[in-house]
């Protein structure tokens, strides 16, 4: 595992520039720095619409430092698919890194996302998940929690969430994992683990964004540990056949040491009209999702 | 506009630069102000820090650049030993 110390040759550089159109707290920032000290700022990235499109601020200048393409929001799978093989003619042996938003992979993109995952394009698709729209004014997604506030489910988000991450490993590419903002080194270790693949690579990023949640902007490494630690993210990593979980998840395997569920809920107002009920059928899901996960940590091993 | 980026903008590229968002530390409400006696040089401030407005320098003690720091909070949050307050812009 990478240590801080490693890092620390980092300090001084700007892997993104500062001074971006990020809200104050953005999640997504945080993770693209830590993306851009896993590959050593060596890589290249296409961003479908998004927030993370908005981020680097206007033209002629960028926040980013590494060379990134802004493509329409369905075809970021496509145009890396085709980046890649005019790189490799041209004899660049780089990484090109798709990041794009729930909204992008999940709705929108997702026949592209399918398409690229099953011709095992030698892309990695980092999914920024946010769990809604944000960048056009929180609509639900896909991937929006069952009873989360959004402007599109003002009473509470009625349907379930698309399990993105498991849907990709039926697709049979060699490496899926998930990761959260909380935990950098996990997350760098997961990037380095997946460049040194050659295949569809799909890294989940859980990213709290605090104007979509509703809560304040300090707390989004709060909000994303306690997703963790109390199970309502698992961090695991499906490697060329074999699932594990990973190391900051692994305590919470048993049910009794994880933390209480309203602990995560009540910092957040997209979930502050919750009954008690409504909060027993999440802590279901919780349960139903970690068994799922260890069943498969039994099947694929 | 330069000669330099008027010829990026012909091809349609952008190049980088610090404040392409604008000059952000201008958001800020409230300043966060390292206590350096307390810190224990672990950079986990900068290791949070959305922004990349702080530097974790060679001696591993941190600077906040305050033209871009947008006041988020973070940093006081993560800090393990509280030295790191979070201070109402016009007092200091």
């Amino acid at each position: 595992m990478v240590t801080i110390n490693e890092l620390h040759r980092y300090g001084r550089t700007k892997l993104i520039m500062p001074g971006t159109s990020a809200c104050p707290g953005c999640p997504l920032q945080l993770g693209m720095r830590y993306l851009a000290m896993a590959l050593d700022a060596r890589f290249a990235m296409v961003i479908p619409a998004g927030c993370s499109s908005v981020i680097p601020g206007a033209a002629p200048y960028t926040a980013f430092t590494v060379p990134v393409m802004h493509v329409p929001f369905a075809s970021s799978p496509a145009v890396a698919s085709g980046l890649r093989r005019a790189l490799r003619i041209r004899g660049v042996d780089g990484p090109v890194v798709v990041w794009a938003g729930d909204g992008a992979s999940a709705d929108i993109g997702f026949a592209s996302l399918s398409g690229s995952a099953y011709r095992n394009e030698d892309i990695i698709y980092i999914l920024a998940d946010n769990e809604a729209y944000m960048n056009t004014g929180i609509q639900a997604s896909g991937t929006t929690p069952p009873k989360a506030w959004t402007t599109t489910s003002p009473r509470g988000k009625t349907e379930g969430r698309k399990d993105m991450s498991l849907i990709m490993i039926m697709h049979n590419v060699p490496y899926v994992a998930t990761a959260s903002i909380a935990y950098p080194m996990d997350f760098i270790d997961k990037v380095r683990r997946a460049a040194s693949i050659r295949g569809f690579r799909f890294i989940h990023l859980h990213a709290p964004c605090p104007p979509g949640w509703k809560f304040p902007d300090n707390y989004t490494v709060r909000v994303a540990r306690l997703a963790v630690e109390t199970g309502m993210w698992i961090l695991w990593e499906y490697n060329q056949g074999k699932l594990t979980i990973s190391s900051p998840s692994v305590p919470y395997k048993d049910k009794g040491r994880r933390k209480p569920i309203e602990e995560y809920l009540k910092l957040q107002g997209r979930f502050s009209h919750l009954t008690k009920e409504d909060v027993e059928v999440i802590k279901a899901n919780v349960d139903k999702q970690w068994d799922l996960i260890i069943r498969l940590t039994e099947i694929y091993r | 506009m330069s000669s330099v980026s008027s010829k990026y903008v012909k091809y349609i590229l952008s190049r980088p630069m610090a404040g392409a968002g604008g000059k952000t530390g201008t958001w800020r409400v409230h300043r966060p102000v390292i206590n350096a006696e307390r810190c224990i040089k672990c950079g986990l401030c900068w290791l949070y820090c959305p922004e990349n407005a702080i530097d974790w320098l060679e001696n591993k003690t941190v600077t906040v650049d305050y033209d871009y720091c947008k006041g988020c909070g973070i940093c006081s949050d993560v800090c393990p030993v509280g030295a790191v307050t979070m201070v109402k812009e016009g007092v200091i």
